[in-house]
C-alpha cells in the first residue's frame, strides 16, 4: 500500500512537468499577449519591449517555463498584467469555488442515490420511469440552458431564491447555482446507481441476506447499497475533481468570483499569467483526485489488493 | 418478541406426531415473456426433526424452486403460488404476514447455498455476516456478536477461528467458505435446514468432510434436513428418505436404501443405471434417452413419457396419481409411492 502511493505520486512528477509544459505552449500559441494588451492601438515599442522584459517574455519559450517552474516552489505563479499576483487570485477565487461545489456535490451524492436506489429497487415502475425520463432530460440539455431557464424562474419570475450570488457567498444564494452545476452529475449517478443496485439485487449474496431471516431495511441498506456503491463512488470521486476546477458556464450565469469565473476572463483577455497559473492548480487537484480515488477501491472493495 | 411462533410452539406439542414441515400440493409458476413456465405442479412432502430427507432430481425438476418458495425467497414476481399450503408446525406459512416469515427466516427455518463465494457478501467479513444473525434475531451488541461467531466457527472447525474471524469471504477456500454457511444456518439452532446442492461446487475430497460436518451437526441439534441435490452417491449416506422429483412433481418417494434397491419408477431406475460403476470400467455410461421436458409445454398424461422405454398409451394421456407401493403378496411398502401407471411391473417385473 504504502510502496503503491509512494509510486503512485512518483508517477505524477512527469504528467505534472508534461501537462504544464503543454498548457504554457498552448497559451504562448494564441498569439501575443502584449499586443493583445493594447487592443486596437499599436503598441508603443518601447513600453512593449519593457512589458515583455518585466514579465520574461523576450527570452526562448522554453527558459521562460524554466524560470516559471522554479518559482513556482517559492509559491510564486506569477503576476499579471495589471500587478495582482496569481496567488492573492486564488486565494479569492478558491473559497467561492470550494462553497459552490460543496453544496452541488451534496445535492448531488442526496439526489443522484437516492433516485437510483429507489429506482433500481423499482425496475419498470412508474417511479423508475420517471426517474429514467427526467435524467435523460437533464443529461441533453446543456447546462447554460437550465442555468438561465432556472435562473429566470427560479430567481426572477417566481422569486424563491436569489437570482445570482455575487460577493456575499450564503447558502442561500449557492442554492440554485448548485442545483444548476449538480444537475447533470446527479443523473450520471442516478442511472449508475441504478444499472449497480438492479444488478446485484439479483445477486446470490443478498439472497442469502432476505434468506437469513433479516429486515428489509437492512438487507438494501447493508447489502445491496454497500456493494452496489462502489462504482458509484469512483465516479463521485472523480467528478469531486471537476467541480473543484471551477465551472465556467455556472460561475458566469450566476456572477460567482470562483476559479471558473477568473480562468474565463483569464483566457478572455489573454492573460497567460491567469491562465497557467490556475491550470497549474487543477492539474495538481485533478492527479490528486485520481489518487485519492483509486486507494478508495480497496477501502470499499476488500478483494482489491495493491501491488 | 415473536409471539406467533412462541403461539404455534404449544400447538406443536399437543400433537407430537405433526411432521415439522409438510408441503401440501404445491404449485409454482413462472410468467415470462415466453409464457407461463409451471416449474412446481403438485409437490406433497413432509420432513419431521431429526429426519434427513433428500430431495433428488435434475436442473429444472422443481426441487430448487420448491426450496426457495419454503424460505420465502422466491422473486415474484415473476414466480407465483398458484396453490397448495406449507405448513410449519401446522401453519400455514403461505398465509403468514411478510414480518412473520421473516422471523421464522433463518431462526426457524435455515438454508445451505449451493455456491459459497456468491452467496456470502463479497465486502463484509465472515464475522461481521456470521455476528449479523444474533444482532438482528437476538439483539446481540457487536462485541457479543463476534464472540459467538469465533464460536460459530470453532464449531464448524474452521482452524484459528479467533484469528479469521475479520477475513473476508475470498480469502477462504471453498471447503471452509462452506464451512462458514453451514454456520451460518446454524446460528440460532433452527427446527429445519434446507441444504440446496451444498457440495455440488467443491472438490470431492472436500465433498465428504462437509456432507459429515453437516449430518453430524444435524444428528447434534436434532433439526430436519431436506437435501436438495442431484448428486446420487451423497444422498445414499445420509438421507433417511428421498422424494425424486421430475417436471415439477414427485415421481417416487422411498425409504433411502429400498429406492436404491429397488426402484419402482422408470425415471428412478433411469436415474440409477447411469451412475458410473467401478466394474464396468471401459464401457460406455447409461444415459437416459431425450431431454427433460420443456416448462413451458410439459408433456400430456406422464411428464416422463416420451423418455420413456415402457410408455403405453395410458402413460401418453393419462397423469399417473402417486400410487401407495404394494409388495408382491399385496401388503403396503411403507413411505413408498410411486407415480407411475406402471409401477408393479417396473418394481416387480
Amino acid at each position: 500500500m504504502g510502496r503503491y502511493v509512494i509510486r503512485r505520486l512518483l508517477q505524477m512528477i512527469p504528467v505534472f512537468l508534461g501537462s504544464t509544459f503543454l498548457i504554457f505552449v498552448m497559451v504562448h500559441a494564441l498569439g501575443d499577449p502584449v499586443n493583445a494588451l493594447f487592443g486596437d492601438r499599436a503598441p508603443d515599442p518601447v513600453v512593449a519591449a519593457q512589458i515583455r522584459k518585466q514579465y520574461n517574455l523576450d527570452e526562448p519559450l522554453w527558459l521562460q517555463y524554466l524560470i516559471y517552474m522554479g518559482n513556482l516552489f517559492r509559491w510564486d505563479f506569477g503576476t499579471t498584467f495589471n500587478g495582482q499576483s496569481v496567488t492573492s487570485l486564488l486565494a479569492t477565487a478558491y473559497p467561492a469555488t470550494i462553497k459552490l461545489t460543496a453544496v452541488a456535490f451534496t445535492i448531488e451524492v442526496i439526489f443522484g442515490v437516492g433516485f437510483g436506489l429507489i429506482s433500481g429497487l423499482r425496475r419498470g415502475g412508474w417511479s423508475d420511469n420517471t426517474v429514467l425520463i427526467f435524467t435523460l432530460i437533464v443529461i441533453s440539455i446543456p447546462t447554460f440552458v437550465t442555468g438561465y431557464v432556472l435562473q429566470y424562474l427560479v430567481g426572477v419570475q417566481w422569486g424563491i431564491l436569489p437570482a445570482t450570488a455575487g460577493e456575499d457567498l450564503t447558502l442561500e444564494s449557492l442554492l440554485l447555482p448548485g442545483i444548476v452545476l449538480a444537475s447533470v452529475s446527479l443523473a450520471y449517478v442516478a442511472r449508475l446507481t441504478r444499472t449497480t443496485v438492479a444488478e446485484n439485487s439479483r445477486a446470490d449474496f443478498v439472497r442469502t441476506a432476505v434468506a437469513k431471516g433479516l429486515p428489509r431495511r437492512r438487507v438494501v441498506l447493508n447489502h445491496l447499497l454497500r456493494n452496489s456503491l462502489i462504482p458509484v463512488v469512483t465516479f463521485l470521486g472523480a467528478d469531486l475533481g471537476a467541480l473543484m476546477g471551477g465551472a465556467l458556464v455556472t460561475e458566469r450565469i450566476f456572477n460567482i468570483h470562483g476559479v471558473g469565473f477568473y480562468l474565463y476572463q483569464g483566457i478572455v483577455r489573454q492573460n497567460t499569467a491567469t491562465v497557467v497559473g490556475f491550470v497549474t492548480i487543477l492539474i495538481i487537484i485533478y492527479l490528486a483526485a485520481n489518487l485519492l480515488v483509486d486507494l478508495l477501491y480497496a477501502v470499499l472493495d476488500p478483494r482489491i489488493r495493491y501491488a | 418478541m415473536t409471539t406467533v411462533i412462541e403461539k404455534a410452539e404449544p400447538a406443536d406439542r399437543l400433537t407430537p406426531g405433526t411432521p415439522l414441515l409438510e408441503v401440501r400440493d404445491l404449485h409454482v409458476e413462472f410468467k415470462t415473456r415466453d409464457g407461463v413456465a409451471k416449474a412446481v405442479n403438485g409437490v406433497n412432502y413432509s420432513v419431521a426433526a431429526g429426519e434427513t430427507l433428500a430431495v433428488l432430481g435434475e436442473s429444472g425438476s422443481g426441487k430448487s424452486v420448491t426450496a426457495q418458495t419454503i424460505m420465502g425467497i422466491l422473486d415474484m414476481p415473476p414466480g407465483r403460488v398458484t396453490a397448495g399450503e406449507i405448513l410449519y408446525r401446522g401453519q400455514d406459512m403461505l398465509k403468514m404476514s411478510n414480518e412473520q416469515r421473516r422471523r421464522i427466516r433463518g431462526r426457524k427455518i435455515a438454508m445451505i447455498f449451493q455456491d459459497a463465494l456468491s452467496s456470502l457478501n463479497p465486502v463484509l467479513s465472515v464475522g461481521y455476516q456470521l455476528g449479523e444473525m444474533f444482532r438482528v434475531h437476538e439483539g446481540a451488541s457487536k462485541k457479543e456478536a463476534k464472540a459467538k461467531a469465533v464460536e460459530l466457527m470453532d464449531r464448524v472447525r474452521i482452524p484459528a477461528a479467533a484469528q479469521r474471524v475479520d477475513d473476508y469471504p475470498h480469502q477462504f477456500s471453498g471447503g471452509m467458505r462452506q464451512r462458514i454457511m453451514i454456520a451460518m444456518a446454524l446460528a440460532l439452532q433452527p427446527d429445519l435446514i434446507i441444504a440446496d446442492e451444498p457440495t455440488t461446487a467443491l472438490d470431492v475430497t472436500v465433498q465428504a468432510q462437509v456432507m459429515d460436518l453437516l449430518a453430524e451437526l444435524q444428528a447434534e441439534y436434532n433439526m430436519g434436513l431436506i437435501l436438495i441435490t442431484h448428486d446420487l452417491g451423497v444422498v445414499a449416506d445420509v438421507a433417511d428418505k428421498i422424494a425424486v422429483m421430475y417436471a415439477g412433481r414427485i415421481v417416487e418417494t422411498a425409504p433411502v436404501h429400498e429406492l436404491y434397491k429397488n426402484p419402482a419408477h422408470p425415471y428412478t431406475k433411469g436415474l440409477l443405471r447411469s451412475i458410473p460403476r467401478l466394474d464396468q470400467k471401459g464401457g460406455d455410461l447409461y444415459a437416459i434417452k431425450g431431454l427433460p421436458p420443456n416448462l413451458y409445454k410439459v408433456p400430456s398424461g406422464c411428464a416422463f413419457n416420451p423418455r420413456c422405454d415402457a410408455a403405453t398409451d395410458l402413460c401418453r394421456t393419462e397423469i399417473p396419481a402417486l400410487h401407495q407401493v404394494l409388495d408382491k403378496d399385496g401388503a403396503e411398502l411403507e413411505g413408498r409411492r410411486s407415480a407411475c401407471h406402471l409401477w408393479k411391473e417396473t418394481l416387480h417385473g
